[in-house]
């Protein structure tokens, strides 16, 4: 079960466990600004192709833009 | 939508998944840095002054005055031990004589803007309130520092002068 973190939880996961950030926004948002380091998979195109690239022993960290 | 994602990944077989239900909106008012076309440098945080003075509640007045005038600043922020804005002391009171502690003399609750506001806007904002300056705070409260509007104005992504 997915479970919904706060931003000190995601530092810790980025630094201590090598946490993988993942906006799920559209890319011209993606572009506009995101998170240092994060990679770009719109939730339309969440599929096992394009997370081919995340490390399945490592954690996933998605976000948006806010509670919406 | 970072629900959504965080099961659909659940489904792809991820067993370590999280969901930062707050986003950038909650990094960016945090004071934390963004990339991407727009990134920080469109951003309030960017242009803030962090050395602005601060002070406690019990502080005696003359203390302060003294130490903000000999820091060449005419203001001072009242904050709690976590860095919390509990008032401001404008010129007034930076440049006055009653004795007391900061608590007396602070207007408490200063409006405060957050560091990942867009500086444009918050330029437009500053000119149509004819605010000369406007306190920087964390979405939880905690002093980032203070943007004066001539830094606003100076910057590049500001807007043309009215």
């Amino acid at each position: 079960m997915p479970r919904a973190i706060e931003r000190n939880e995601v530092q810790r996961l980025l630094d201590e466990e090598h946490g993988q950030l993942v906006e799920v926004l559209p890319p011209e948002e993606y572009e506009d600004e995101h998170l240092p380091g994060a990679i770009n998979i719109p939730l339309k195109t969440l599929d096992r192709a394009t997370t081919g690239q995340l490390d399945r022993e490592r954690p996933v960290i998605v976000y948006c833009y806010d509670t919406q | 939508m970072s629900p959504r994602a965080a099961w659909r990944l659940e489904s792809l077989g991820f067993t370590r998944v999280y969901d930062y239900v707050a986003g950038k909106a909650d990094w960016g008012s945090a004071g934390l840095p963004l990339e991407g076309t727009s990134g920080s440098a469109t951003r309030v945080g960017a242009y803030v002054r962090a050395d602005v003075p601060v002070c406690r509640l019990e502080d005696g007045l003359d203390e302060v005055r003294r130490r903000v005038r000999e820091a060449g600043w005419d203001t001072c922020f009242v904050i709690d031990g976590d860095r919390v804005v509990l008032g401001r002391l404008g010129r007034a009171a930076i440049t006055g004589t009653e004795p007391g502690t900061t608590e007396n003399a602070m207007t408490p609750g200063p409006s405060t803007i957050r560091p990942s506001a867009r500086l444009r806007q918050t330029v437009e904002r500053m000119r149509s309130q004819n605010l000369s300056s406007l306190p920087v705070t964390t979405s939880d409260g905690r002093l980032v520092g203070l943007l004066l509007r001539e830094d606003a104005e100076a910057a590049p992504v500001s807007g043309p002068q009215p």
